[in-house]
């Protein structure tokens, strides 16, 4: 249980294994026993190379939200191999695996997430603060990346103040504070209108075309409009693997 | 119709049963002689051949029809054809049953194939609708056309379900 000090720089230019983002070798996550035993996650092989938009769907109960919680070290597998970039995860202490969530991985919500209490500006830099950052560091990168979610000008306001599409759109700038290896979105258009999806799903496309590696899981099938490639999900296992051509 | 015949030949009447016992309710309306003047059409374009039953009045729904070689290639090809040029639901539906039937594919393999199809289409019209150009009123036609196919997806997901549980189970579906 034991793994190697802070990663220094990307640990993406380290290792044979720099190319994929996320690889996943016979990944299993089972819940209950005996009779009651359900294999949300059922030996599952994944690579996820560097840039790629992926998306995974499936109906609800399907085993990819369970998926994507493994992915990110949010829960342990009960079996299996899970490497970020060079590092393996499954095995890794909390502590270690807490400060690679923290450098390395974005996480965004159905449900936002965001402090109520605080102004979108505020939510964004509370990542980079609590990495360490300098206050002052950490509110330049955090406007720097509401205007690239074109809220520069929504910085004061609270997420009350604020639309369903452009609260998610704050929850994905803050994912991406710490410039993360890998953003991974669990149902991120699940709370919001035809318009706000299509902020959100712009937003994503233009993250796609800067090489921002990204896991998307949705039952929502409009994600293809920004996906290079789709898994299809059936009771655990994957049903479907398809790769777009001539993704813009 | 034809690929009703797939699994086996039938008289006229079987025939009629088989399209009603798939098409449920839907299958109602469809009255006896529009299943004879088809066989009659079907019959001269060398898909079907009829032979008058032993013992039985020669009526339409007294003969046995058969797929012909040229009628069994007709089947193939239409199971594999994954076009979906109008929410022709009852054709694709008909497609699966007839499929099972006559174990001629697996119909989960055929769902997934359409599920494939639909997403390359739904993929492009929701990318049309992301360009920032597209103008409100055009982008309702998008936003009609996504959300045409963001149904059919759905339907095609509760299609697989079906399917994948009859295989599960063993069970063999079609009259």
């Amino acid at each position: 249980m034991t793994e190697r000090s802070e990663p220094r720089g990307h640990p993406r230019q380290a290792g044979v294994s720099a190319s994929m983002v996320l690889r996943a070798r016979g990944l299993t996550r089972q819940y209950g026993r005996d009779s009651g035993l359900v294999r949300a996650v059922d030996e599952v092989d994944l690579d996820v190379p560097t840039g790629q938009t992926l998306a995974i769907m499936g109906p609800s109960g399907c085993g990819k939200s369970t998926l994507l919680h493994l992915l990110g070290g949010l829960q342990r597998p009960t079996d299996g191999e899970i490497w970020l970039a060079d590092q393996r995860i499954d095995t890794m202490s909390e502590r270690a695996l807490a400060r690679l969530r923290r450098d390395h991985v974005g996480f965004v919500f159905q449900s936002f997430h965001l402090m109520d209490e605080l102004t979108a500006v505020e939510n964004v830099e509370l990542a980079a603060l609590l990495a360490g950052q300098s206050p002052r560091r950490a509110h330049r990168r955090a406007m720097y990346l509401l205007d690239r979610v074109g809220l520069a000008d929504r910085a004061r306001h609270l997420p009350v103040q604020l639309s369903g599409g452009q609260r998610q759109r704050v929850a994905i700038a803050r994912a991406l504070s710490n410039e993360p290896l890998v953003v991974l979105a669990d149902e991120p258009t699940g709370n919001l209108d035809s318009g706000a999806t299509l902020e959100v799903l712009r937003l994503f496309d233009e993250l796609r075309a800067a090489g921002q590696t990204l896991v998307v899981v949705t039952h929502d099938a409009r994600i293809a409009a920004v996906a290079d490639r789709m898994i299809s999900m059936r009771d655990g296992a994957f049903a479907d693997d398809s790769r777009f051509a001539g993704a813009a | 119709m034809l690929a009703m015949l797939a699994k086996e030949p039938a008289h006229g009447y079987e025939l009629r049963s088989r399209m009603r016992d798939a098409l449920g309710p839907l299958g109602d309306a469809m009255n006896a002689g529009q299943i004879y003047v088809t066989l009659t059409r079907l019959a001269k374009a060398g898909l079907v051949t009829s032979e008058r039953a032993e013992g039985l009045p020669d009526r339409p729904d007294r003969r046995v029809y058969a797929l012909t070689p040229a009628g069994q290639q007709r089947v193939a090809a239409w199971l594999t054809e994954v076009s979906w040029p109008k929410p022709d639901l009852s054709e694709f539906h008909l497609k699966l049953v007839a499929a099972a039937a006559a174990r001629l594919a697996d119909p989960v393999a055929l769902v997934d194939g359409q599920r494939r199809e639909v997403l390359r289409r739904l993929r492009d019209a929701q990318r049309a609708a992301l360009e920032r150009s597209v103008d409100p009123v055009a982008g309702l036609l998008l936003e009609g056309v996504v959300l045409r196919l963001r149904a059919d997806l759905e339907w095609l997901e509760a299609c697989e379900r079906v399917w994948a549980e009859r295989d599960r189970t063993g069970r063999k579906a079609g009259a």
